[in-house]
């Protein structure tokens, strides 16, 4: 194994490029004759609008286009996609709203899409747009999920009742209920999960570009699921086949799970490029982001947790309702696939989850790192916390009495996942002794001599990676020996051109500094999916592994013609054929320039070397491991400082470790900034958005957490050739809880048993005042 | 000389020539008033290595280095930079050889995306050239003006950490990259 194999921490190969400023974003495209385009929003989270002039718009300097939801429906372009399949509780289908990219009649949030400008430059278009008259007639909006399905809330859409847009149901609702009704004891408790956004630092953005000549569309775009993208994008709005549409995705700032949808703004600059014949550029400000980027998270949950009087978990059951914002998007509902996590790594037999989708007069709310995996986790894990400290039992004991042995595996939880391997009491216990909580009873003492109060929580995590799904990929040999690597995925920040060059090159014993790499253009790359739901290192790492392998095959051949041996005489190790049979070797690149040519073929053979493969992974696989947070409160001011943060992850085969740890950290930071720091707020009489900035929505920054100890606990699983669980993710799902878990212990001294989040220095204040307010 | 509307409207878009001095290369453009710097760098000088994360100011993305100060490039008009020593991250390596801060970055895995790392390099440049003494918690406090999404921070620390701890061993901080 080489400097390259896999476990090895290699630097990034894209980071020579990246670090020196030459990354290409969308942002940073200029092609020529290239027009701007700016969104007119609403202002009203819900309105009427009774009429729109354009004229004075239309006229003003360098204006190519005015676009209204009129002309948007007399485009011949289809409204955007909406996912079907479900229906609500009577078993009557869903409701899907239509979705199209510039609304006619009625505004239904705060940045709803009203009219498109184009215009030479981006002064003129938003100089312009300001002139555009439009008669608003405000109506009553509902912003709180809550709030959704309450008698006399206002209707989002005037024919659905009660904004319930679908239900779904999981497990089995007559075992848990049986459990429940004789269970020992039942813990039980309200859990909200606020809204948050991704806040990527790229913000969104699109050049639409149209070939009148071949009718084909080019779109170049910062996303994630590049080819159902071109899918939907050509078949449901486009209206066209599929190769006259190409989508280019070069570089991309950060996306999260935010950027895979087909935002109204891609279905805009196409139109306008049609329309205009020039190509049309939108990229998104900041106040823009948070007013129109799908936003995230957002729902609200009655939880409850049966145990025996040994403290068995005998059932889990939760009713949530889940906003959905105004419109819902491809791929929004997917947060209820991942319910499953609701089950964590227990032996609960009995488990039911209910959870009603609701329309709000707010943005539409999109997949988040996680997606709904993270709130599942939060649920479960604060739920075991508040059953440890009902029934005086230590948090971390009650967990192992209910822990799923290794020996269980592959185990089938009574929810919807089936576990493939894991050792989830070992993770707990290595975490435990990184963490050394031990002696943290000594810590929590000392803490208070100096006023302050000190908590510690765990959250023993699982989730779901690399849901069954296909991934592309591609290695071809040029006539010089070197290589080019194609994937279908999508990489925004992760690595995969390290990470699949080195699965490549070590196998085949190639120098990385001559593989090139292309990923996110639908033109070059023959066949793939995307990147989300950590399966990029899963499912395209193990197309690589097939690519190699059959490279190998058709190389064997070649070396054995040219050494004048059988193939089966010769064997590939180390990047070498070679033989006993003889002294002589070859490389792969030796082979691939002979490749080229056909005299020195065998007879019969097709020149060239290069391999497609597509990986279809049937089942997926669940990272897992355990979090463990440390932190001190000043119950004066109520600010929250994170001491000591310990992971033991099991992400099974590392490729990379500084790639898995990188991804572990950043997504601990998300976790926690949520239950620490975001919000996206609503005002609930006007629907108004407040938290509109990065003045107003907390971001974490460097100096909010102390480093992050991570250990690895890899479990290989054998659901894929490579062994890998996805890791893109999992920090974030184990950093909710844990963090709640340890405000919370911190807290508990002062009789608080729970805390929202985010756990402001605001609410922490209010809560122990509340708290000694009860006491006197 | 009263303003009207007209007039005032007219000034505001009437474009005015300036010269950006860009990592030592004079760039000639004609700009309107209300043009940001960073817009300007990136669109009329062609240097779109450094982004833009928000027009408001808060997230350090657009970080560039102006004269001995960093700064936010969308907080400031292209006219004012005129006359100016403006250095962005593609001044930073010279040739093939990487600024030790961009080394540091490669080594310690203190980029994912890329987005946020040009305003990163150039407020630690920055923070290196003036304080090259600099004690980990100043540096701390420094590097918590920017924001990045994908990193949680602990590799950007590392990495300015080591790149001070190298380029103090080196003799006292690093003098600003080549004129040309």
């Amino acid at each position: 194994m080489g400097e390259y194999g896999i476990g090895q921490a290699v630097p990034r190969f894209e980071d020579p490029r990246l670090i020196r400023g030459e990354g290409r974003y969308v942002g940073d495209i200029a092609l020529p004759g290239m027009a701007v385009g700016y969104v007119l929003r609403s202002p009203h989270a819900h309105a009427r609008i009774r009429s729109i002039d354009t004229a004075a718009a239309n006229a003003a300097p360098g204006v190519l286009v005015v676009l209204t939801g009129a002309d948007w429906q007399a485009s011949g372009f289809g409204d955007l996609p909406v996912p079907g399949g479900l229906t609500r509780r009577d078993g009557s289908p869903m409701y899907r709203p239509r979705y199209p990219a510039l609304v006619k009649d009625r505004v239904r949030w705060v940045g709803d899409y009203v009219a498109f400008v184009v215009a030479e430059t981006m002064n003129q278009a938003m100089d312009a747009a300001e002139l555009i008259e439009v008669d608003y007639e405000p109506l009553p909006a509902v912003v709180s999920t809550a709030d959704a399905t309450a008698p006399g809330a206002p209707l989002v859409f005037d024919d659905c009742p009660n904004n319930v847009c679908f239900v779904q149901q999981f497990g089995d609702k007559a075992a848990t209920d049986a459990v429940f009704a004789r269970a020992a004891h039942v813990v039980k408790h309200g859990l909200v999960i606020n809204r948050v956004t991704a806040a990527s630092m790229e913000p969104r953005g699109s050049i639409g570009v149209y070939q009148p000549y071949d009718g084909r569309y080019t779109i170049y775009t910062t996303l994630q699921r590049t080819f159902p993208f071109r899918e939907e994008l050509a078949k449901t709005v486009l209206r066209v086949s599929e190769n006259k549409v190409r989508v280019i995705a070069g570089d991309i700032g950060g996306a999260f799970g935010m950027k895979t949808a087909i935002y109204n703004e891609v279905a805009l600059v196409l139109l306008a490029a049609k329309l205009t014949g020039r190509p049309v550029k939108w990229i998104s400000t900041r106040s823009e982001a948070f007013l129109s980027d799908g936003q995230a998270r957002d729902n609200v949950s009655d939880a409850e947790l049966a145990l025996d009087k040994d403290g068995n978990f005998l059932g889990v059951r939760v009713k949530t309702l889940a906003n959905v914002g105004a419109y819902l998007q491809v791929g929004s509902q997917s947060f209820i696939q991942n319910i499953g996590t609701l089950a964590g790594v227990y032996r609960t037999p009995a488990l039911h989850a209910d959870i009603t989708a609701v329309f709000t007069n707010t943005n539409p709310v999109r997949p988040y790192r996680g997606n709904g995996r993270g709130e599942a986790a939060y649920v479960i894990e604060r739920l075991v916390d508040l059953a440890a400290d009902e029934l005086g039992i230590d948090p971390a004991e009650l967990r192992r009495r209910n822990t799923i042995p290794p020996e269980a595996m592959p185990y089938k939880t009574g929810l919807t996942f089936t576990y493939d391997c894991g050792e989830f009491e070992k993770n707990m216990d290595m975490a435990l002794e990184m963490a050394d909580t031990a002696s943290f009873e000594k810590r929590r003492a000392e803490a208070k001599k100096r006023g302050k109060l000190r908590g510690i929580g765990i959250s023993q995590t699982i989730e779901r990676a690399a849901a069954p799904s296909f991934e592309g990929a591609e290695i071809r040999f040029d006539r010089s020996g070197a290589a080019t690597l194609y994937s279908g995925a999508s990489n925004h920040g992760q690595g995969h051109e390290t990470a699949f060059k080195q699965i490549v090159c070590d196998r085949l014993g190639l120098d990385p500094k001559e593989v090139h790499y292309v990923q996110g253009d639908t033109d070059q790359v023959f066949f793939g999916e995307g990147t989300g739901g950590s399966r990029s290192g899963t499912i395209g790492g193990s197309a690589f592994h097939m690519a190699n392998e059959k490279i190998i095959v058709k190389a064997k051949a070649i070396a054995g013609h040219l050494l004048k041996l059988a193939a089966d005489d010769l064997k590939f190790e180390d990047g070498l054929f070679s033989s006993p049979k003889t002294n002589q070797t070859l490389t792969m690149k030796e082979v691939a320039k002979a490749a080229a040519e056909p005299a020195k073929l065998p007879k019969g053979m097709e020149p060239g070397l290069f391999a497609t493969a597509v990986y279809n992974v049937e089942v997926d696989n669940f990272p897992n491991g355990c979090h463990i947070c440390e932190l001190e409160i000043d119950p004066e001011t109520g600010t929250i400082d994170i001491v000591r943060y310990s992971v033991v992850d099991d992400v099974g085969t590392v490729i990379n470790p500084l790639l898995v740890y990188g991804q572990i950290i950043g997504g601990v930071a998300q976790g926690a900034g949520q239950i620490l720091l975001e919000d996206i707020h609503f005002d609930a009489d006007s629907g108004q958005l407040v938290s509109g900035s990065f003045m107003d929505y907390a971001m974490p920054r460097a100096d909010n957490f102390p480093d992050v100890h991570v250990h690895s606990n890899p479990v290989p699983t054998k659901t894929n050739p490579l062994g890998v669980k996805g890791c893109g993710e999992a920090g974030c799902v184990g950093a909710m809880p844990a963090v709640a878990n340890a405000i919370v212990d911190a807290l508990s001294v002062l009789g608080v048993r729970h805390i929202e989040m985010p756990a402001t220095p605001e609410r922490v204040w209010r809560a122990i005042r509340d708290a000694g307010a009860k006491h006197t | 000389m009263t303003p009207g509307p007209d007039r005032l409207h007219r000034a505001m878009s009437e474009k005015i020539d300036i010269t950006l001095t860009i990592n030592g290369r004079d760039f000639a453009i004609r700009v309107e008033p209300r043009k940001t710097l960073v817009d300007a760098i990136r669109d009329d000088c062609g240097q779109t290595g450094t982004h833009i994360g928000c027009e408001h100011g808060v997230c350090g993305t657009c970080t560039v280095i102006i004269d001995e100060d960093a700064v936010r490039s969308c907080l400031m008009f292209a006219v004012q930079a005129q006359g100016r020593k403006i250095r962005t991250v593609e001044g930073l390596a010279n040739g093939d050889e990487l600024h030790p801060l961009q080394r540091a970055f490669i080594t310690h895995h203190g980029l994912q995306c890329g987005f946020c790392t040009p305003g990163f390099l150039m407020l630690a440049v920055n923070a290196l050239e003036q304080h090259p003494d600099i004690d980990d918690e100043d540096l701390l406090d420094i590097l918590a003006s920017n924001l990045c999404r994908c990193t949680g921070y602990q590799n950007i620390i590392k990495a300015v950490r080591a790149a001070r701890d190298e380029m103090r061993s080196e003799g006292g901080g690093i003098r600003p990259q080549r004129p040309g």
